[in-house]
């Protein structure tokens, strides 16, 4: 097993150890989900019925972005200086190390969203129990973010204009991991009930854990031969 | 690639269009003809749809949009599986006759989304009272519009054509995945809001003469496109194979007719 997954881990643990060195980076991200989270009661008014009917959404638009900032950074400095030449060199499947990249990529940007969210949704007034539902949609719902927003950061790759381009890309994409995220926490205010929203998105993570990967693969070799 | 112009090869089988050389007098010859049929088809169903139809009871004469309406939404989408289809050819098989005509399909495909939102919110306003609802269609739509410009602007901003083309390709393939995946959750999100307020869905049994209009003009948005990506085709076959011998003798006949 070890010997399988040795490039897995190998890619995951040198990435991971990247973003430890480099935190102020990760920390960057993270304060750009609390501040865009923070500006929406200046904009709509401090009401608090109001600011508790759009916090689920509000929430998980506030993620979405933070995620699309921090996305080109995902294959950008291993593009420029040659890494991933090499690792698409290796014989090891392009597959295995693009998920470890992913992997490592969301634990360091989309894990701190996850963790961080209860604490701003209580800002909002959110019920308490409707944060453990809030969390379970966030941990599910950023790694397919990860995983779609991959693609389209190897697909602009290198290219100028490539952050406007890759929210160009895959922000169509994200509609549906929006729309079930934010309505798994409205479904559970409502009390319908939030196990099909998060059953849906369960299923979307597993299908883009299965396709995503590969298509970044094809781009990936794409941007760079 | 760099055939000699005097020997052309005499397959007898379709796919020798497959290559540009071949393809591009073909689209030549066929284009005009596509765009007299669409020309006309457009003005019969223009004639029927705004001077034979009957007045709807409900709407009045507005619903005459619908003419160009559902015509332009439905290419719209069917352009974007063309798209789609083309892109994987070209993936598959690697012909790069494939990935060009993807790439000129896609600027009718986004004009037609853009007609069919845009006519749509001009109909929305007297009928439903607002330019814009979200509702389950209108949001889809706007989706695909984005999902066009994207495969536009990304495949613009390579330089190099060859990944330019692979990478559009990847991106069309992935939006045609992603397709009814967001039309089936903008619609059950829509349907969780607000419930059915609108729907097009129990559109009153139609009289025959609207149906026709409507059919019409779908034949003649399809003999539009066929012409436009056409000749499309041939500007990015010329601007794609400009080192080649043949281009060189093409611009220089070209030249000479003016």
């Amino acid at each position: 097993m070890s010997r399988a997954l040795g490039p897995f881990t190998a890619v995951l643990g040198r990435d991971l150890l990247l973003a430890w060195r480099g935190r102020a980076d990760v920390l960057v991200t993270l304060a750009f989900f609390v501040v865009v989270v923070c500006l929406f009661p200046f904009g709509v008014g401090a009401e608090p019925n109001q600011l508790r009917a759009i916090a689920p959404g509000v929430l998980w638009v506030a993620a979405l972005l933070s995620t699309l900032l921090s996305l080109h950074r995902l294959f950008a400095q291993d593009h420029a200086d040659g890494t991933l030449e090499q690792l698409l060199l290796t014989p090891e499947p392009t597959v295995l190390w693009v998920v470890a990249k992913i992997c490592a990529h969301w634990i360091a940007t989309g894990l701190p969203l996850v963790v961080v969210a209860p604490g701003l949704a209580l800002l909002f007034d959110v019920e308490q129990g409707a944060l453990g539902v809030l969390i379970l949609s966030l941990a599910l719902g950023t790694p397919i973010l990860a995983l779609l927003g991959a693609v389209g950061a190897a697909l602009t790759l290198g290219l100028r204009g490539g952050g406007m381009l890759l929210a160009l890309l895959v922000l169509p994409l994200f509609v549906p991991v929006l729309i079930f995220g934010a309505g798994a926490v409205d479904a559970y205010l409502s009390g319908v009930g939030a196990q099909a929203h998060l059953l849906l998105l369960s299923g979307g993570l597993l299908a883009t854990l299965a396709l995503a990967p590969l298509a970044c693969a094809a781009a990936l070799r794409i941007a760079v031969e | 690639m760099m055939k000699d112009m005097h020997k052309p090869e005499r397959s007898k089988s379709l796919f020798r269009f497959a290559a540009p050389q071949m393809f591009y007098p073909l689209a030549g010859r066929l284009a005009p003809w596509f765009a007299g049929i669409a020309a006309i088809l457009a003005a019969i169903g223009l004639w029927l749809g705004f001077f034979v139809a009957p007045t709807d009871a409900t709407q009045g004469d507005v619903y005459r949009v619908i003419y160009i309406h559902v015509a332009a939404a439905w290419m719209s989408m069917f352009v974007y599986m063309v798209m789609a289809f083309w892109s994987f050819v070209g993936l598959v098989m690697n012909t790069r006759l494939s990935f060009i005509m993807s790439q000129a399909l896609a600027p009718t495909g986004a004009m037609f989304c853009f007609v069919a939102l845009l006519t749509g919110s001009l109909w929305g306003k007297p009928t439903w009272g607002a330019y814009w609802v979200w509702d389950a269609r209108l949001t889809s739509q706007l989706l695909l519009l984005f999902l066009y410009l994207g495969f536009m602007a990304l495949t613009r901003a390579i330089e190099d054509p060859r990944r330019a083309d692979k990478a559009g390709a990847i991106i069309a393939l992935v939006g045609a995945v992603n397709v009814p995946i967001i039309y089936f959750s903008v619609k059950w999100w829509n349907t969780l809001h607000q419930g059915a307020s609108v729907s097009l869905d129990k559109a009153p049994s139609m009289a025959t003469t609207m149906l026709t209009g409507m059919l019409v003009m779908a034949l003649a948005a399809w003999a539009y496109t066929i012409a436009v990506t056409f000749w499309r085709v041939r500007s990015l076959i010329l601007e794609r194979e400009r080192h080649t011998d043949w281009v060189a003798a093409e611009l220089n006949a070209l030249e000479g007719k003016i």
